[in-house]
């Protein structure tokens, strides 16, 4: 599958999935199980995303310090109740100036 | 209610919020506001405005990180604005191209952007209620349901309010996400992603949309067991791979009875 045709394909699928959002009577989607799971694949998912950005480099581990100091402060300014976009402006900032500079 | 007025409007403030918006709360706008809004009629109107551009402000910004992102990861310029103007959905879309770039097949990036968009349709069940769309214009509300618009169009009193906070936000979003990616995309060719920090952009991301959920019940627990699934598999399995399996943690999860409602129907395992 080529580029295009994975963009193409996820793109209409992800569509797909909201489209069927406004489309369903609420029944369907209303159980409480199936919301729960609903509800916690996207904390799973981020979660795995966040460790897998941060350690992982196809098939064995490595970690870039600055990478990881700047979500750290990122992580802390989320902690200290800062907007998202404070968050993300800190984390690339600190990593830039630490590679820049330490 | 036309679009063009509420977007102009939206860009107007959307200066004067920007100071606004450093100082907004990590929370979802449905908790932050909700305690404030039982006023009369259609008082809301311009606290809605304001909101929606903070959101729009923030998804430029956003937009422009993803842009280069997906430069960066060697997706061309047309490429990138076709996921955000097609999926259109954030983290769907990083993840996506996060996957491609690390050499994961199409299908485990296929599959991650799928299971972080099966919340949308979730997200559609209120919106539908709120908005009640008729016909053509349902295949347009169901492309602007996404995080943002389904936390402004819940958080509101009554459901004018919440249709048109529903647009405001949608609307806006959309074409900042949109500018934003474009912007990002031309530049991210010519510049050096990783002197810029960029490479921390989409772990900050990610970070910040999980940060608020970790409130939910049995949400710490699965964090947890995702980030153990997902990197005791990266020596064993091709890249993408870890991020896919860690999705049966939620399922797992989820499935698990509960402790408080007890009449959601045992024995489904």
């Amino acid at each position: 599958m080529s580029t295009w045709m994975t963009i193409l394909a996820a793109s209409l699928a992800c569509y797909g999935l909201k489209l069927i959002g406004v489309s369903l009577p609420e029944s369907v989607l209303g159980h409480p199980r199936v919301q729960r799971i609903a509800a916690l694949l996207p904390v799973a998912m981020l979660s795995a995303l966040i460790a897998t950005d941060l350690f992982d480099s196809g098939r064995h581990y490595s970690a870039d310090w600055h990478t990881l100091v700047g979500v750290g402060v990122g992580a802390f300014a989320l902690w200290r109740g800062r907007s998202l976009l404070v968050v993300f402006v800190l984390a690339i900032a600190t990593t830039a100036l630490l590679r820049q500079f330490a | 209610m036309g679009s063009g007025p509420i977007f102009a409007s939206a860009l107007r403030v959307a200066i004067r919020t920007l100071l606004l918006v450093t100082t907004w709360p990590a929370t979802p706008p449905c908790e932050a506001q909700s305690a404030d809004s039982d006023r009369e009629a259609f008082s809301e109107r311009t606290a809605i405005l304001r909101a929606a551009a903070g959101i729009a402000v923030y998804a430029g910004v956003f937009g422009l990180a993803f842009g280069a992102v997906a430069s960066a990861a060697g997706l061309d310029v047309i490429q990138a604005v076709v996921l955000s103007a097609v999926m259109f959905t954030g983290a769907s879309q990083f993840a996506l191209v996060g996957i491609l770039d690390a050499g994961g097949s199409p299908f485990a990036a296929l599959a991650a952007a799928l299971l972080l968009g099966v919340r949308n349709a979730f997200y559609g069940v209120p919106v539908s209620d709120i908005v009640r769309p008729r016909g053509l214009r349902r295949l347009l509300t169901a492309h602007l349901v996404i995080d943002e618009t389904t936390a402004m169009a819940v958080a509101q009193t009554n459901r004018r309010a919440g249709r048109y906070a529903f647009w405001a936000t949608g609307i806006g979003l959309f074409s900042m996400w949109n500018i934003g990616t474009l912007a990002g995309a031309l530049i991210g060719s010519n510049i050096n992603t990783s002197a810029l920090g960029l490479d921390a952009a989409a772990p900050a991301i990610f970070l910040a949309l999980l940060w608020p959920q970790l409130a939910r019940d049995r949400a710490p627990a699965v964090a947890c067991g995702a980030v153990v699934v997902a990197l005791a598999l990266v020596p064993i399995v091709p890249p993408g791979v870890p991020i896919i399996a860690a999705a049966t943690v939620a399922v797992a999860a989820g499935l698990a009875p509960a402790r408080s409602d007890s009449g959601a129907g045992e024995g489904h395992r």
